[in-house]
């Protein structure tokens, strides 16, 4: 492969929000490897990631005509932790991806992904929430091609990112590169602090703020798990993603200002 | 059971420190429906935040007394488990969280803070019911966001079906009328009615209008304005006030 040798850096606009430093004493032979996944035409296929350790996931994923192919991830780790996917869709594909990246301290955690509608009718749906504290960054990159005979495409992409303490940052970056002229391609995103007014409700009902804060963060990344039809596997991931809270981040949340 | 005394609290608003309340006093007894009437701007939302312990009302001076206890001395929620409930003018809308997660955590916070047993999801489900059922709202509705999509009218009876469900001693109600029909007033009026009409209880019940007090008749009513109780009488205070307006009143009042 031609890309082997070549180590990115933030110049890159797909690694601009990535850690230099990391990057730099990365090894470029690992950072150039993908994973493989086929969905043959008709069939389904759904994974999950759970990421606790910092590095480059990258995942290649080619879908047949009306293939349809779920793909729901956490990021928890505690460096640099990203995950990469390109999906290449045929005639009447669907990808469905959600992400949620969740972490304080220096994380610095980001999903990034280029959705290509190569054929026509072909749908993509991608739901990213972000709940950082601490120093930490979550990111969102979501490259949308479209190539000039995928009619009728409809693809959208959604960001939403909670900063439970000053001092954390998230980064979205949508970016679309559209060649047919009948597509419908939807995209939002916004940046917050989590909802006092919800969490001052919540404790006029006599829930403490640890729990009234767990359960709006709950709601929050509940968004990228919605597709999920497993309702044990929906959960377990919940909890999974929970877990990365800590509690003394929830107890001071309210108080950053 | 409620005793506020001389009460001074301002809001931290946009333009700096602003005073609303100012040298309010007033108790309300065990067994007593108080009723709180008011132009706009008069402090009475400001009021029932205070006492809830909202993030921004801050208290400069007096103080209030709930069971002996200093309440202002209390965390919102901690306020809660020792018995008071807030009723909220704009009840808030909480996206990805069910009505019956939402309010069978909220109910088991309180018995543990209060060194009772939780309450299974079955007997809270039965409860939930119950008291849905006494306000006429829909058990589906319980199911769904907290307040998401809820009309006007629906909000008010889901905060009243809250109420019932947490059992409150003592209730301050922000314009629990506001935004219902008549119909809905009188499902509210009566579940008031049914929930907190009890020796061992209390309501400070804040309005604008009379017609909600023809369902609830309060035992008191006083007029706010200016941050401070301006008048008290009894419950033709209400129907004078209707009658006459604030003006009046309060002219006499300060006469």
């Amino acid at each position: 492969m031609s890309d082997a040798a070549i180590l990115p850096t933030t110049r890159d606009e797909s690694w601009r929000y990535a850690d230099a430093d990391w990057l730099a004493s990365a090894d470029p032979a690992e950072l150039s490897q993908w994973q493989e996944v086929s969905v043959a035409a008709g069939e389904s296929q759904a994974d999950t990631s759970v990421i606790t350790t910092d590095g480059v996931t990258r995942i290649r994923v080619n879908l047949a005509e009306g293939a349809r192919y779920h793909h729901v991830a956490i990021i928890g780790a505690d460096g640099y932790a990203r995950l990469e996917v390109e999906v290449t869709l045929a005639k009447g594909a669907h990808f469905e991806f959600g992400g949620v990246t969740i972490g304080g301290g220096e994380a610095r955690q980001e999903f990034v992904t280029r959705t290509i509608h190569a054929e026509p009718n072909a749908t993509s749906n991608q739901v990213v929430r972000a709940v950082q504290w601490g120093k930490a960054i979550g990111n969102f990159l979501g490259r949308i091609d479209v190539h000039r005979d995928a009619q009728k495409t409809d693809a959208g992409q959604n960001f939403r990112a909670i900063l439970l303490e000053k001092g954390a940052s998230a980064n979205t970056k949508p970016e679309l590169e559209i060649f047919a002229d009948d597509v419908l391609c939807a995209h939002g995103a916004a940046i917050g602090a989590l909802d006092e007014t919800a969490a001052f409700y919540m404790a006029a009902r006599g829930l403490p703020p640890q729990i009234a804060r767990k359960l709006l963060v709950q709601a929050f990344i509940g968004d990228a798990f919605a597709e999920m039809e497993d309702e044990l596997a929906r959960e377990a991931l919940m909890e999974t993603a929970l877990a990365h809270l800590e509690l003394a981040v929830l107890e001071q949340a309210g108080d950053r200002e | 059971m409620l005793k506020i005394d001389n009460l001074h609290a301002e809001i931290d608003g946009q333009e700096g420190k602003k005073p609303i309340l100012n040298g309010l006093t007033l108790e309300v007894a065990a067994g007593e429906i108080h009723a709180i009437m008011g132009p706009n701007g008069a402090g009475k939302s400001t009021l029932s935040y205070v006492l809830g312990g909202r993030p921004g009302y801050e208290v400069t001076q007096g103080s209030v007394t709930f069971n002996g206890q200093d309440l202002l001395d209390l965390e919102p929620h901690e306020r809660a488990s020792a018995g008071l409930f807030l009723g909220f003018q704009y009840p808030v809308e909480i996206p990805g969280v069910s009505n019956v997660q939402f309010l069978r955590e909220a109910l088991n916070a309180q018995r543990k803070a209060r060194g009772e047993e939780a309450l299974s999801g079955g007997e809270f489900l039965k409860l939930a019911k119950e008291k849905a059922g006494l306000l006429k709202l829909d058990m589906e509705m319980l199911k769904r966001q907290v307040n998401v999509g809820f009309s006007g009218g629906e909000k008010k009876r889901a905060e009243m079906v809250q109420m019932g469900i947490l059992d409150p001693t003592f209730a301050v109600l922000d314009e629990t009328d506001s935004g219902l029909d008549i119909d809905a007033l009188r499902v509210v009026g009566e579940g008031i009615n049914a929930i907190m009409r009890a020796q061992n209880k209390g309501v400070l019940l804040i309005t604008h209008y009379q017609r909600l007090l023809d369902v609830v008749q309060p035992d008191k009513v006083s007029v706010l304005a200016g941050g401070r109780i301006v008048a008290t009488g009894g419950p033709e205070l209400a129907q004078r006030l209707e009658a006459e307006g604030y003006d009046a009143v309060m002219a006499e009042a300060e006469a």
